[in-house]
């Protein structure tokens, strides 16, 4: 996020509020959420006059009958779908949209300018709406959807073609194809599932099912020459817009890029390719025997094999470094190229190098309580919650934000302190 | 050399090579093989292994077993019988003494002599079973009754051959062969039951038990 | 030789037009590639073990419901299935496709039972499930059955329920228990819960009080749960049943991916059977994992460790004679049995168990998606499970419980078909008559 040198980096505590005070003056608060820079604590909260949202104990002015999916934006917006009269919308900071709808959900966010988007259901079918404005036409159905890197342009799969009940034969023909800014593609498939927009939100790729048995991937609505037995999400090369998708062949998963293997090697198991930040290395969740999953980088396995799972992973800023989240016998931990800490824990959360790639900070938790550890090492107090750390521009200080015995606070750490 | 050496020195050594390279063979590429069979290795396990073999190793083990018992009855006799009576017949034990030297304990003839009329008497109810219970004569082959014939021919002949009713010499040829057809049938047949049964039991008793936590008997 | 009617002839698109487009190279090349590629030592070593002997046959419902008739028996449809593909090396046709289908999708609920009656412990479901591969690759599978695949690929859960109407069914029960019980909300997406809750796709359909139910379980027994908004909700897989596995694969996958989104501890999945199979074993074993990678507890375990624990409260019983089914996914497939008659006891002061049961129950033969194949295929499952009723008429009970949605609906149909004069429910609607709520939740 390009303002966090504006945040506020000053070492210190601020008690930010205090939900004690919250629940004296309403019956009810729920779903608390906490906003990226940590200025703001908001919530569900119901009073006399029906549910609402609050910030940092000021509740906005108007109520509703039902609000649901309360987050903050990128920039620090408190966001809601909200119900009155019957009608949907979104409420960005008090203020709702303009237009309603018979239904609204699934609320993202997307890009520096804090685009905000839901899916809509209309008298005219359903559609995306981007920041208050709705897609022209209404489709019959609508399934998952991404926004552009920059947050200006939407991509959702879109039932395009009427299927009767139990008609296996339509079915076949293919009713669902990938709409960009609600214009669908050119052709349909059987299925499209995964979209991926380019760095530049020039393309949008996807996996579509060709034939019964037969997958591929589609770039803008042409699918690759060719086919394979199943795929996973694909997405593209940052640097040079190519497409790279795990793919199913005979011997096993490949990540083919533009219907070639790249790698050279197959997995048991291949999916959730990323990139390092300059698009120069690439790395995937692989399972090089069954039963066992770890990171690959440029098609390498770490030797390190985990029993359970692998997600989330994360390259260095530099690219150098690669971070995953990794469980193994019900434990969860986190493992940096190639080796796992030593320590275990109840749960962990994606991991975030510092700005020079030497130390990799995560929000773990044990015992039902939270705590941050740096490099395996649980560096900070336990509390009762604890939301996404966040290293500074500088990569010397840490923002932690905490909740402790009902009281949210917002503390500034050096790293070097820790 | 005559038909009687023939049968009872290079014959009787292919058939014996042959019984044991076969099986080995067959052992082998399962083994291959199930690694390609994702699931095999991981799930088995030597506790539910034996647990699920203990089951259906005893007489009446099983529910289906309590609930077929002449079947069960006759079936473990004839398979005890089956591979008891050829290792401890007398006999059998003089060739491997003239041969090699070697000997054992053996079971008084009589018994061994009551063995063999049990997996004649067996295998003429297992036939009748082919021919009269609907859902054994539905998935009966011509190899079913071939398979049959092939395991109840040495006994048979060796039973004849022993009370001298016929021809002596050419039923002990006729037992020798037989013998030797059943040696080299276990491994390249469905008589390679007799060591798959302790795999494929293994294998599922794991998956129930190991993973399933369930009983499989 | 006793003789036993020909099946009747029974109408299905899915069946008769789509062996219309089969040519023989295609269907050779299938089966070939299914047997020679897909399945490698247990295949062989199954089809080189079996002696013939029958002594399967016995273990089947269909079987022991038509007295005998030898075509119902496991091995049997073995054998007029995979064997004869074996035999003539994939040169059958189109017509063999159609009856091999009809059987293998029709006659067997691959529920395994037969696998406890072989003395060698073959895996006949396994086998059917391989044909079933076969003809879905094929693309000869019953209609129903196939638009339910459908389903399942084109929106992730089963019955074609839009996300919309999802969340919507999540509010409404939400609301209806808020009037009951305070603060019994439905926490939609809540990152770090303890419990991830999922349904099949049939309960915001048609069921959607057992959701309700559940809110006031969790509610009431104090528990951190949530419910993805989103795909990944429905636990269901129909694909499993169909033969295409890829489509099983997504689902399961969807569901896990969105286990480990909310980074939940575990998911505690509702009363099905199906469900529990193809999330804690078909699925996570094509995709690679030995066991899920989220702990995945049956509702019926989640009950019991509610109970046991005291964490909820058995004020009252229920009185009227009551019985149970025991669903083989989770009995046979989990040995769930002794669990689930504990709660029965802890709530029924008058349960009259079955004879047989734990793993030697009766499949309710709507399960292994033969239900999913519609009304043409009614009377087949039907008329193949008379020993379920006559199982349950000897209880003299008259409630029936049935922790799973294909032995509910299944079981439904065969007292309604027989008439039993008994009533079928979900053990959580037992569970929320009995359970004390406590004064501070009182509305």
């Amino acid at each position: 996020m390009g303002e966090q040198q504006n945040w506020d980096w000053e070492v210190g505590e601020r008690l930010v509020t205090d939900l004690a005070e919250w629940k004296k003056a309403f019956s009810d608060v729920y779903d608390e959420v906490v906003s990226p820079d940590g200025e703001k604590m908001g919530a569900i909260v119901k009073g006399e006059e029906g549910l609402t949202c609050c910030v940092n104990g000021s509740a906005w002015e108007q109520t509703y009958e039902k609000v649901y999916s309360v987050k903050f934006s990128p920039d620090n917006r408190l966001t809601a779908i909200t119900m009155a009269d019957d009608e949907w919308t979104t409420v960005v900071d008090g203020a709702p949209w303009e237009q309603t709808y018979e239904y609204v959900w699934n609320l993202r966010f997307a890009g520096r300018g804090g685009a905000i988007a839901v899916q809509t259901k209309g008298d005219d079918g359903y559609g995306i709406c981007l920041d208050g404005k709705a897609w022209e036409a209404g489709f019959l159905q609508i399934r998952d959807y991404v926004l552009s890197p920059d947050g200006r342009r939407a991509a959702c799969s879109v039932q395009t073609k009427e299927l009767a009940e139990g008609d296996i034969f339509g079915f076949l023909e293919g009713g669902w194809s990938v709409a960009v800014d609600g214009k669908p593609w050119d052709r349909n498939f059987l299925n499209v599932w995964g979209l991926a927009f380019s760095a530049d939100g020039a393309k949008v790729a996807a996996e579509v099912r060709l034939e019964s048995t037969v997958y591929s991937i589609a770039v803008d609505g042409k699918p690759w020459d060719a086919s394979y037995g199943c795929v996973w999400e694909p997405c593209f090369d940052p640097k040079n817009g190519q497409v790279l998708a795990p793919v199913k062949i005979e011997s096993g998963w490949i990540l083919a890029c533009d219907g070639k293997d790249l790698w050279g090697r197959s997995f048991g198991q291949l999916w959730r390719p990323v990139f390092s930040p300059d698009g120069s290395r690439t790395a995937a969740i692989v399972s090089p025997s069954f039963g066992r999953w770890t990171m690959a980088v440029e098609g390498q396995a770490w030797n390190a094999t985990f029993g359970d799972a692998v997600t989330d992973p994360v390259f260095s800023p530099d690219g150098r470094r690669l971070a995953a989240i990794v469980k193994d016998k019900n434990r969860w931990t986190i493992g940096v190229d190639g080796a796992a800490w030593g320590e275990t824990f109840d749960m962990v959360w994606r991991p975030v190098f510092t700005p020079n790639a030497k130390r990799v900070l995560a929000k773990v938790e044990r015992n039902g309580k939270f705590a941050l550890a740096l490099d395996g090492r649980v560096v900070s107090g336990e509390y009762d919650g604890l939301y996404d750390p966040v290293i500074g521009p500088e990569g010397d200080r840490v923002l932690v934000k905490a909740l402790d015995g009902g009281k949210f606070y917002r503390r500034v750490l050096r790293l070097g302190d820790l | 050399m005559d038909l009687y050496e023939i049968v009872r020195g290079p014959l009787a050594w292919a058939a014996l090579l042959l019984f044991v390279l076969g099986t080995a063979y067959r052992i082998v590429s399962m083994l291959i093989e199930a690694r390609r069979d994702k699931v095999v290795y991981p799930y088995l396990s030597l506790k539910y292994g034996l647990r699920s073999l203990m089951h259906w190793l005893i007489p009446f083990g099983s529910v289906n077993m309590r609930k077929r018992p002449v079947m069960t009855v006759v079936s473990f006799a004839f398979h005890i019988c089956l591979l008891v009576t050829p290792v401890f017949l007398l006999a059998h034990i003089i060739l491997w003494d003239e041969s090699w030297g070697l000997q054992w304990w053996s079971l008084p003839e009589a018994v061994t002599d009551v063995m063999s009329v049990l997996v004649v008497g067996a295998c003429a109810f297992f036939l009748i079973r082919r021919i009269v219970a609907p859902e054994v004569q539905n998935v009966t082959f011509l190899s079913d009754y071939v398979l049959l014939a092939v395991v109840v021919l040495p006994f048979l002949t060796g039973f004849l051959a022993y009370h001298q009713l016929g021809p002596y010499r050419p039923m002990l040829i006729l037992h020798i062969l037989a013998g030797e057809i059943m040696l080299v049938a276990i491994p390249f047949s469905r008589l390679s039951h007799m060591f798959f049964f302790f795999f494929t039991r293994a294998y599922m008793g794991s998956e129930f038990g190991k993973v399933r936590n369930a009983r499989d008997w | 030789m006793a003789t036993f009617p020909e099946r009747e002839p029974v109408e299905d698109i899915g069946l008769d037009e789509t062996i219309k487009k089969l040519t023989p190279e295609r269907i050779e090349k299938t089966i070939l590639k299914v047997l020679n590629e897909e399945s490698a030592a247990r295949l062989k070593v199954y089809v080189n073990t079996c002696v013939h002997c029958g002594l399967c046959s016995n273990a089947c419902h269909f079987y022991n419901s038509h007295d005998g008739d030898v075509k119902y028996a496991p091995v049997s449809k073995v054998k007029d299935t995979l064997w004869e593909m074996i035999r003539k090396k994939g040169r059958v046709d189109g017509e063999f496709i159609r009856k091999a289908s009809r059987i293998a999708f029709t006659e067997c609920n691959v529920c395994r039972r037969c696998s406890m009656y072989c003395p060698f412990g073959i895996d006949l479901a396994y086998l059917i499930l391989t044909v079933r591969r076969i003809c879905h690759l094929l693309g000869v599978v019953p209609q129903y059955l196939q638009d339910t695949v459908n389903s399942h690929a084109a929106t992730l859960n089963q019955m074609w329920v839009k996300p919309d109407e999802w969340i919507d069914t999540l509010q409404w029960q939400e609301e209806e228990q808020l009037d009951e019980v305070v603060g019994a909300r439905i926490p939609l997406d809540r990152e770090g819960a303890e419990i991830m809750y999922s349904v099949i796709g049939p309960e915001p359909k048609f069921l959607p009080q057992l959701i309700g139910h559940m809110d006031q379980i969790m509610t009431v027994a104090g528990m951190s749960w949530t419910v993805p908004s989103l795909d990944g909700w429905d636990n269901s897989n129909m694909a499993m049943y169909s033969g295409d596995f890829e489509i099983m694969a997504r689902v399961e996958r969807k569901h896990y991916d969105k286990a480990l989104e909310l980074k939940v501890k575990k998911i505690v999945m509702g009363e099905c059977g199906h469900a529990f199979r193809g999330a804690a074993y078909d699925g996570p074993k094509w995709l690679g994992w030995l066991r899920p990678p989220v702990p995945l507890i049956h509702a019926v375990e989640f009950y019991y460790d509610l109970i046991h624990s005291g964490r909820l409260k058995i004020v009252k019983k229920y009185e009227e004679p009551i019985t149970l089914q025991d669903p083989c996914n989770i009995v046979r497939g989990k040995g769930l049995g002794n669990k689930l008659r504990y709660i029965m006891n802890a709530t029924c002061s008058d349960f009259r168990d079955v004879e047989p049961r734990f793993e030697h129950n009766y499949c309710c033969c709507a399960g292994g998606g033969v239900i999913n194949c519609g009304p043409p295929w009614k009377t087949t499952r039907v008329n193949g499970n008379r020993v379920k009723a006559e199982q349950f008429r000897a209880t003299e009970a008259k409630v029936i419980v049935t922790p799973c949605h294909n032995c509910h609906s299944g079981i439904e149909d065969i007292v309604s078909n027989y008439k039993l004069d008994m009533h079928v429910k979900f053990f959580c609607e037992i569970l929320v008559e009995c359970i004390e709520i406590p004064e501070s939740l009182k509305v």
